[in-house]
């Protein structure tokens, strides 16, 4: 979000690369948060007093609309540099919908899971998987934020290709197919 | 100035006749980011400014550190004297009982030790130092406008300034602020009944240092990404000044190990509020069973010292670049050994990640899985040391000036190498057995990383006050500062090495009631007159400080100290975007110090006819 704001109106190419080179940095230290979770996870599961149960099937449904989403926004950014305003308009849009749809998704997983009995405060092993979730969800809403930004630009401002609104529609991208990964990452675990 | 050294004029010829051009004023009418009070002196984006936010926030917070270190250094030397003269100052915390005797609260004992410990490592040695001269030197040094991205400076700001607020709040709680230690530990921190600084104080705490992370995440985000990418033409990587490369190693360990804390953090808000166990097993509070179960607080431990360790290394190791360049700039000779000093700055980055179960030895860690931190631990002296001989040898043969930044560098070599020893026996598994918790842990950290952190952040300040507020510090006062401050430190934390071999144990209200160590009593007393000594010459630096600000003698020439790094070939007072014209191409790498019979030659001077690169 800060980053698409933050871009100076006459964007020299240094820039350019400097913001995008701050982005990935930013998902390092991401990286490195969810890397510090699983890793907890790691040492914590051998130890015992874990129950084991089966993940309930809405988080591969939520897979799915992720990967999909990932699949669009992609095409969108295609579109936009190619300069296919129509499709470029749509991927945006069905991107910004399968984001939603991804939370939502996650909500009713979380539902089946309080269903099958396994709360929060259960077992560490159920607690893991909330917190893992939980906050990768967290970080999708911040991806959605941007998309809603994206949207509002892509809708309410005359189509023209330029290099600032390529560089932020570019850092969305980057920043929703990372947070993609991120969750297959996490529900490989 | 001799004929060797360029004019200003001449220099202004240079940088616009070989400078890069890059459009920086063309569309400029008045400037969008100093256009009022507001966005020019609160919410700046100009990074000089931000840094010098940076410093007088560190100052207050370092004020109020050392306010509690004395006041609990007080508790420690004269147990029995009556404190009640603190009362209009600590309030309930001072218990005055019926024979009109003030005592210290123990819990708010605490608390003092617990707060002292997160402000001097978090709020002054991080966000003060780093956070201070990043910002300023980043930019100017490596030839940039400003950072890559100024809003997000800004941001990184005031989260710290929010973080600092929070935390202030938590002073004046009435159950006290956070008392469990700087470190946290569960079950203390985890369970709210534990304590009562484990309530609100807590909460407050951990809100406190999550914003404190952001802040650091963002300010290290910048600072990565403009060294990687805003040098200007000809600054590769190995002309950089080495403050530059000791603030990007810096950025690098806070952006791996910060997330990490935050981790630990959440999963400790977590098991406060939510009920889960990630922490806690088999505890009894006032007698009673939890039904916590499952959870490991060496997890805590794990998560917490893996950014605990680099934490240390994002403290000293701005301290080491600033003294690396004022050192070479006042010795007026090349950095002995650029090349080692960049790569021990790397080693000692590296290994930081890998040491930090250290921390942890006599918590039940596995003494095999021991011996493996053990090394790792002892191998950081080889890059250290091969610093501390360069730092010698920089000064060996040069035509020193003795100036208060000069002292100070000295004085932090004299910290780190007395403050390192003590690391190498500390280091040992089994040596930890005994020295674990006690006043010689005390004495190490306070040396090799307090005082020595402290010395590399005066000596930054002194020699840059200049360049932040175009006017000098007074010399005659710094040199006061610096030798009471020298004196005082060791006399200290000298002793407390002799207390920690002898047992006595860190954060203990009073020692008078156990037989082992009542001994002690009159070297606490002497250390806690040392450190009121050492307080009172900080005020003088505070004075010196303030008053250089408005009254200073003026910076006449836009390079007081004739040194050769690009922030001294900007206007004496730079405005935002640093150079008024073209920004200046490198030619030479920063030391270029009594070359070819020139005293100094600024990097953006072209190489002569026939000249050679100094190899480095």
């Amino acid at each position: 979000m800060a980053f698409v704001q933050m871009v100076d109106k006459n964007l020299p190419p240094s820039r350019y690369q400097a913001v995008k080179f701050g982005m990935w940095i930013a998902m390092v230290s991401i990286t490195m948060m969810f890397g510090a979770f699983t890793s907890a996870y790691l040492v914590r599961k051998p130890v015992g007093n874990w129950y084991e149960f089966k993940l309930p099937v809405e988080f591969f449904y939520s897979t799915l609309i992720l990967i999909a989403s990932s699949f669009l926004m992609e095409w969108a950014y295609r579109s936009y540099k190619q300069q296919e305003e129509k499709s470029y308009k749509v991927g945006i849009f069905l991107t910004l919908l399968l984001g939603i749809g991804f939370i939502i998704a996650q909500v009713i997983a979380w539902k089946a899971l309080v269903a099958q009995g396994i709360t929060i405060d259960l077992n560490v092993s159920g607690s893991f998987l909330y917190v893992l979730s939980g906050f990768h969800a967290l970080h999708v809403l911040g991806g959605i934020g941007a998309l809603f930004v994206s949207n509002f630009v892509a809708f309410g401002d005359r189509y023209e290709l330029t290099m600032l609104r390529t560089l932020r529609l570019d850092l969305v991208r980057q920043y929703w197919h990372f947070v993609d990964i991120l969750w297959i990452y996490l529900l490989v675990f | 100035m001799s004929s060797h050294n360029t004019s200003t004029k001449e220099q202004d010829y240079l940088i616009e006749s070989q400078g890069y051009d890059d459009h920086f004023h063309e569309h400029h009418h008045g400037d969008k980011y100093q256009m009022n009070f507001l966005t020019t002196y609160i919410f700046s984006q100009d990074h000089k400014m931000i840094a010098r936010q940076f410093l007088i926030t560190g100052i207050f917070w370092a004020f109020i550190g050392a306010l509690m270190s004395l006041v609990f250094r007080i508790q420690l030397g004269f147990p029995d004297a009556d404190l009640s003269w603190l009362k209009p100052f600590l309030g309930k915390w001072i218990v005055v009982n019926e024979a009109g005797i003030g005592k210290l609260e123990p819990e708010f004992y605490y608390a003092l030790v617990t707060m002292h410990g997160t402000i001097i490592v978090f709020f002054v040695l991080t966000a003060g130092l780093s956070g201070t001269f990043s910002n300023l030197l980043i930019p100017l040094q490596i030839g940039a406008r400003d950072m890559a991205s100024p809003f997000l400076n800004m941001l990184s700001y005031w989260f710290f300034f929010l973080s600092g607020a929070v935390m202030f709040y938590s002073l004046f709680l009435s159950t006290g602020p956070f008392s469990g230690g700087w470190v946290a530990y569960p079950p203390l921190s985890a369970l709210p009944q534990a304590s009562n600084g484990s309530g609100n104080g807590m909460t407050l705490w951990l809100v406190s240092l999550t914003l404190f992370v952001v802040s650091v995440l963002l300010g290290g985000i910048n600072y990565i990404t403009t060294v990687l990418n805003l040098r200007t033409k000809g600054m590769t990587m190995w002309r950089m000044p080495l403050t530059v490369w000791a603030f990007l190693v810096t950025a690098i360990l806070a952006l791996l190990s910060f997330p990490v804390l935050a981790s630990g953090f959440f999963l400790l808000i977590f098991d406060r509020s939510l009920g889960t166990s990630f922490y806690l097993s088999d505890i009894f509070v006032n007698g009673q069973i939890l039904d916590r179960i499952g959870g490991s607080p060496i997890l805590y431990q794990h998560l917490f010292w893996f950014l605990g360790h680099p934490e240390v290394y994002i403290i000293i190791l701005p301290a080491m670049g600033l003294v690396s360049e004022v050192m070479s700039v006042h010795a007026r000779k090349p950095i002995f050994g650029y090349r080692a000093m960049v790569y021990s700055i790397m080693a000692i980055g590296f290994l930081s990640f890998i040491v930090w179960a250290h921390h942890m030895f006599m918590s039940g860690v596995n003494p095999f899985l021991s011996n493996f931190f053990v090394v790792f631990t002892l191998i950081i002296a080889v890059p250290s040391a091969v610093k501390v001989f360069n730092w010698i040898g920089t000064l060996y043969g040069g035509n020193i000036r003795m100036n208060t930044q000069m002292l100070f560098c000295i004085g932090f070599v004299s910290m780190f190498i007395s403050g390192g020893l003590t690391g190498i026996f500390l280091g040992n598994s089994a040596i930890d057995i005994q020295q674990h918790d006690t006043y010689f842990v005390v004495a190490h950290f306070h040396i090799v990383m307090g005082v020595a952190a402290f010395f590399g952040m005066f000596a930054g300040i002194y020699n840059w006050f200049p360049k932040m507020f175009g006017r000098y510090m007074n010399d005659t006062m710094g040199k006061i500062h610096f030798w009471i401050t020298m004196i005082g430190a060791y006399a200290v934390f000298g002793p407390m090495h002799y207390l920690g071999m002898a047992g006595v144990p860190r954060r203990y209200y009073r020692f008078d009631t156990f037989d082992a160590f009542k001994g002690f009593d009159d070297m606490n007393k002497f250390i806690t007159i040392a450190a009121a000594i050492t307080f009172l010459a900080q005020l003088v630096f505070i004075i010196n400080f303030f008053y250089s600000m408005y009254k200073g003698k003026k910076v006449t020439t836009p390079n007081p100290w004739k040194s050769n790094s690009l922030e001294w070939t900007t206007p004496i007072e730079p405005g935002h975007g640093n150079w008024p014209g073209k920004i200046p191409t490198v030619h030479r790498w920063a030391y270029d110090y009594g070359k070819d019979d020139r005293e100094f030659i600024q990097q953006h001077i072209p190489l002569r006819d026939g000249e050679q690169h100094s190899s480095h």
